[in-house]
């Protein structure tokens, strides 16, 4: 364990649906146009599939940011899935925000096989906004922490 | 434990220039349950797919994660070379490093670290993979088509050349719907029969269409390539193998005062009728509520004066049950009632009158035998006013919000066959837009004003108001000249909004095809599948999806039909193993799942348990996999976990943040 | 509560149901507890009271799988819970005698004890006939008083009203207790900071002991197995051993009931630290009649849930952060 404070790399975690917004990161790469490192993501079918269980997992693990991409509302691939992840995530994440946690830690967006700009500039803005909040304290689990 | 393999791919230098591939590779064999790593330049080539065959056997893989480019590109690739070698198809995870890293991150060690990271993430995952099979389930080679206007028969016309059985079923005593009830179409101005009769013989003669008129679907059971239909055939009350449409009944029949659902009730038809004169079948029915005999028991007339003995008052519906491997809704349209829009005077004046109204008129067949007449009186109008856009692109809910689409095309069509029989006719068409896209549209829209000297006037009408001498006062905007126009007419047409057949509602239900706000049934892919239904099975023809003229309906129709031949050529179905189930002691039983999903593929069934020792009996839900798409909209409404997806778990997914956020 | 005991008798008596569903005396005069009775004898321990807070409907689930039907006493409040329970098809409404008890509001004993009222023997008011407004309580210190609507638990104060949602027939008046607006406190904590809302909710939750009972108590939560109980999410199966877990598991509970939860209150009233849990319910009620229409669970049995319910123009997640 060092005492030194190490500079501060944050973890973020996108949850991209697999029609829409995983097919605009592909398009966001094959554009050539970066964002940070920092950024994984994970492939589900759709946005409804994002349980609120995983979102508050990555936190406890030591996310500090969590972002959800999904198909534009009425442009699901399932027709409707999205309509159900947006009233979940809305009521999510004000819960989070009622609890006290930064409401800049979460957000979703949506984007389109064809927007991989808005891919790339949704997760430039993220995690911009994630460095200016530094790490996440609230949610993680201090275990985990050194 | 799995025993897993890891293949780096280089893609030439679009990886291996930014990350450090046999680093990754090194880093696999760090990771629980991986036996082997390897990196390679192309591992897509059939040299590669051969080093990823070679690895599964000598080493006896169980799982493997490709470290490649996007999974949307080349999964089902690699997908199908672990199939070949032994291992099953789902056991393969690909780790996105070149779109997801190598292509957008320019330094080396920190593209390598992510590399490393989302590598870790695809091994976590596998590690909890487990062999899917996908089910089969078979085809019924034949296809039902729900509605018999022009663009059902379309559609069983193209189906049945394809060489499969279609079932149609219309609701009414003919088919020909809505089209056989036009006088001409736009643009070319060719008579609405002369073109549907030939397509409506060609439907009816062929050998692999059968047709239930007077007839409607009853309830739907099944899945894609398996449903289950009852159709209930209304008593006809004339035996249509007796029946040799001679016309005598209709003649004779004493009752003639029921209205004419075919002129728009514009006149009236006798008890036992046939809708129109080139009906198929040309087989009548019996009204029972307007004919004496089932009204009083006496008259009985129709029996009497038919010589082959087909009448037949104690005939009573049937219920015919058939399985379908597809299931087409044509089921059209009708325009809405105009009760909201009093200030038009349509329900005062019998000289306002509906566009579709006034095809009736235009037609040699209709009530004033195609003579341009005031309904009131039988007078020549000499000033005949359209107003355009009732209650279409409606901000309120009096009407509808969107566009009707045919309406400025037909308005012009009026106008120019008036003026073209009628000189001396005065013709004012007042319009919020005029939209003419389409082939020869707006060429056609601008003979109208050009050459028929039609008199547009950009501006809405406020009100209709019928004057003591038989006009009507057509009070009005010019918003181009900005004034108030008050305008003396004979003859008030409303272009009046289309929605859906108001059955379509009670017909989506029993198909579970989804349904927008405005009735019209909601199309898989509003782009890319637009005449399927996000019901797998389930194909859209026509008005019922949206607003749509006469040729798009008929193209909509035969893209319909290739989907369902596209069906129906298959023997049996892969059904997609990434779907939903249900564990069976988990679950509530609680419907939450139902409710939210998009293809009704879940259902309940009271099924014995044994819960550790508790045998009860218990409603659980049951996935049917031939139905579940997979979005997983299920796993999340349900709150104890019991419904969880196969390929995309929770505990996948767990694995997966885990992996990102160590 | 005579009229209940005949009335349960008599129902007993002739056969209509095979069970009764109650509340039994417990060792202290405020501790009534939830209790079958299958016999005239046995309901000679049958009691109403004003400390009757006890939500009996998540009860019918397991009665449901009983032979014959169980009359069971439900307080207005209870029949919201019922009714959300026949929708999710968790009780069988046949199965059911519902026999919907008056409710004057129901009392806190922690609220009295917490006026420094100690050693109690007796309470003299709690009867739900008695129409006083203070209650007299004998203690070994002495006669101690405490006004009636003071020693009410919070969600009396917030009653959703006297009528019954479901029911076959009725016994007792009830009486209206709602002096204040149940969404007051949510709305005090929402113009907090983040650093003072944090505070609040640290403070609160680090003095959860896991102990699941505002799980056993609530009706929503009535799955057979609780998914902190299973291995499906590999999440804990254990009690709180870090900070992180607490709000995990009070989160997605309320989640988990949201929309579903009638706001009964029976959460914080059970909880042996006082924490007060409504307040996560509540919270999400309040975003779910704000965003996106009012819906009250249990009001009936047919309804679309909100988290089951969409429509187009549904606000986005955004308006988390510009509510202010």
């Amino acid at each position: 364990m060092s005492l030194e404070k190490k500079e501060f790399k944050p973890k973020i975690v996108a949850f991209c649906c697999n029609w829409c917004s995983y097919a605009g990161a592909d398009l966001a790469g094959s554009s050539r146009l970066t964002y940070p490192a920092d950024v994984k993501i994970i492939r589900v079918p759709c946005s409804c599939r994002v349980n609120p269980m995983f979102i508050l997992r990555a936190f406890e693990k030591g996310a500090d940011g969590v972002i959800m991409c999904g198909c534009h509302p009425g442009d699901c691939h399932y027709s409707t899935g999205n309509f159900y992840a947006r009233r979940r995530m809305t009521l999510l994440f004000s819960m989070l925000d009622y609890i006290g946690v930064e409401n800049g830690r979460t957000r979703v967006e949506w984007v389109s096989a064809a927007e991989g700009v808005k891919f790339s500039e949704t997760m430039n803005s993220f995690v911009e906004k994630i460095y200016s909040l530094g790490e996440n304290v609230r949610l993680g689990d201090l275990r985990c922490k050194s | 434990m799995q025993r897993i393999g890891v293949f780096v791919c280089h893609c030439g230098s679009n990886i291996a220039a930014t990350v450090d591939v046999s680093k990754v590779a090194e880093m696999a064999l760090m990771e629980p349950g991986v036996v082997h790593a390897e990196d390679y330049q192309y591992m897509c080539s059939e040299a590669g797919q051969a080093k990823i065959a070679a690895a599964i056997q000598e080493k006896n893989l169980t799982g493997m994660v490709v470290c490649s480019c996007s999974p949307r590109m080349h999964e089902a690739t690699f997908r199908k070379a672990a199939e070949r070698a032994g291992l099953n198809p789902y056991m393969v995870e690909i780790a996105n490093i070149r779109e997801h890293c190598s292509w957008i991150h320019k330094d080396v060690e920190e593209a390598t670290k992510k590399a490393v990271i989302l590598m870790r993430a695809a091994i976590a995952k596998v590690n909890l993979n487990a062999p899917l099979q996908p089910g089969e389930s078979r085809v019924t080679k034949r296809a039902l088509v729900i509605g018999g206007g022009i663009a059902g028969i379309q559609t069983a016309i193209d189906i049945a050349d394809a060489g499969y059985e279609v079932d149609i079923v219309e609701k009414t005593p003919s088919i020909g719907g809505r089209m056989s009830q036009l006088d001409k179409t736009f643009p070319t101005l060719d008579c609405s029969a002369c073109i549907l009769t030939p397509k409506m013989v060609e439907a009816s003669a062929h050998e692999k269409i059968n047709i239930y008129t007077y007839s409607e679907v009853e309830k739907v059971s099944g899945f894609v390539g398996d449903f289950t239909v009852d159709i209930r055939k209304k008593a006809r009350s004339v035996d249509m193998d007796k029946c040799t449409g001679c016309g005598v009944c209709q003649e004779k029949c004493p009752s003639k005062k029921a209205p004419s659902e075919f002129n728009r009730g514009l006149n009236t038809r006798s008890a036992i009728y046939t809708p129109f004169a080139q009906a198929i079948p040309n087989v009548p029915v019996i009204d029972r509520e307007a004919c004496i005999k089932f009204k009083t028991g006496k008259c009985g007339l129709c029996a009497k004066v038919c010589q082959a003995g087909a009448v037949d008052y104690e005939q009573k519906d049937e219920i015919v049950t058939e399985k379908y491997g597809a299931i087409v809704v044509a089921t059209g349209f009708d325009t809405i009632k105009l009760d909201q829009y009093d200030e038009y005077a349509y329900s005062q004046s019998k000289d306002v009158i509906t566009s579709l109204e006034l095809e009736r008129v235009m037609n040699a067949a209709g009530p004033t035998h195609g003579h341009l007449e005031r309904l009131s009186d039988g007078k020549a109008p000499k000033e005949i006013v359209f107003i355009q856009c009732v209650g279409s692109r409606c901000s309120d809910d009096r009407g509808k919000p969107y566009c009707s689409k045919i309406c400025c095309m037909y308005t012009a069509k009026h106008a120019m066959l008036i003026r073209d029989k009628y000189p001396d006719v005065n013709v004012t068409v007042f319009y919020i837009d005029v939209r003419t896209p389409g082939k020869n549209f707006d060429e056609f829209y601008r003979r109208a004003v050009e050459q028929y000297g039609v008199n547009y006037i950009k501006g809405q009408v406020g009100k209709v108001i019928p004057q003591p001498n038989g006009k009507l006062l057509v009070q009005g905007s010019d918003l181009l000249d900005n004034k108030q126009i008050l305008k003396e007419a004979d003859m008030v047409v409303l272009a009046t909004a289309i929605e859906p057949n108001p059955d379509v509602r009670k017909i989506a239900t029993m198909l579970t095809a989804s349904i927008d706000t405005n009735n019209f049934l909601t199309e898989a892919h509003a782009k890319l599948r637009p005449v399927e239904s996000p019901t797998a099975g389930i194909f859209l023809s026509g008005v019922c999806q949206g607003p749509k003229d006469i040729p798009e309906t008929v193209a909509q129709a035969g893209a319909a039909a290739v989907k369902a031949i596209g069906l129906l050529a298959k023997d049996k179905l892969l059904t997609n193993p990434c779907t939903a189930q249900s564990d069976i002691l988990l679950c509530n039983g609680c419907s939450t799942c139902e409710n939210v999903c998009p293809y009704g593929a879940i259902t309940y069934e009271d099924k014995e348990v044994n819960d550790h020792g508790i045998r009860e009996t218990r409603r659980i839900a049951v996935v049917n996999s031939a139905l579940c798409q997979g979005c997983g909209a299920c796993t999340v409404a349900c709150p104890s976990g019991a419904m969880d997806l196969q390929g995309f778990s929770n505990r996948q997914i767990i694995a997966e943040v885990d992996a990102i956020c160590r | 509560m005579q009229e209940l005991i005949n009335r349960a008798k008599e129902l007993l008596a002739d056969g209509t149901v095979a069970r009764v569903l109650g509340w039994k005396g417990g060792d202290l005069p405020y501790n009534p507890e939830p209790a079958y009775f299958e016999t005239a004898e046995e309901l000679a321990d049958f009691v109403y009271n004003s400390f009757c807070g006890a939500n009996l409907s998540k009860y019918m689930i397991e009665a449901s799988k009983l032979e014959g039907k169980t009359m069971v006493c439900l307080k207005p409040c209870d029949t919201y819970s019922f009714n959300q329970l026949i929708k999710e098809h968790r009780v069988d409404r046949e199965k059911a005698y519902i026999v919907g008890v008056g409710c004057k509001g129901k009392l806190d004993i922690e609220k009295i004890k917490k006026k420094g009222v100690k050693g109690i023997e007796s309470i003299e008011g709690a009867e739900i006939t008695d129409e006083a407004d203070t209650l007299k309580i004998q203690t070994i210190y002495g006669e101690k008083s405490c006004a009636y609507a003071d020693a009410m638990l919070e969600r009396c104060h917030v009653c959703k009203g006297k009528e019954h949602m479901v029911y076959d027939e009725l016994i007792g008046d009830s009486k209206e207790t709602k002096d204040a607006d149940r969404f007051d406190e949510v709305a005090r904590i929402e113009a907090m900071s983040p650093e003072e809302k944090f505070a609040f909710f640290q403070k609160e939750l680090s003095k959860c002991i896991r102990c699941n009972a505002c799980r056993n108590a609530c009706p929503a939560c009535s799955c057979r197995k609780c998914v902190f109980d299973s291995t499906k999410f590999d999440s804990s199966q254990k009690a709180n051993v870090d900070s992180f877990e607490e709000k995990m598991f009070h989160i997605i509970r309320a989640f988990h009931v949201a929309g579903r939860c009638t706001d009964c209150g029976e959460c914080s009233r059970v909880c042996p630290q006082g924490i007060p849990l409504h307040l996560f319910n509540r919270k999400f009620i309040k975003d779910i009649d704000g965003l996106y229409g009012e819906y009250q669970a249990g009001a009936d049995t047919t309804s679309k849930a909100p988290l089951t319910n969409y429509t187009f123009e549904d606000a986005e997640p955004s308006i988390v952060g510009k509510r202010g």
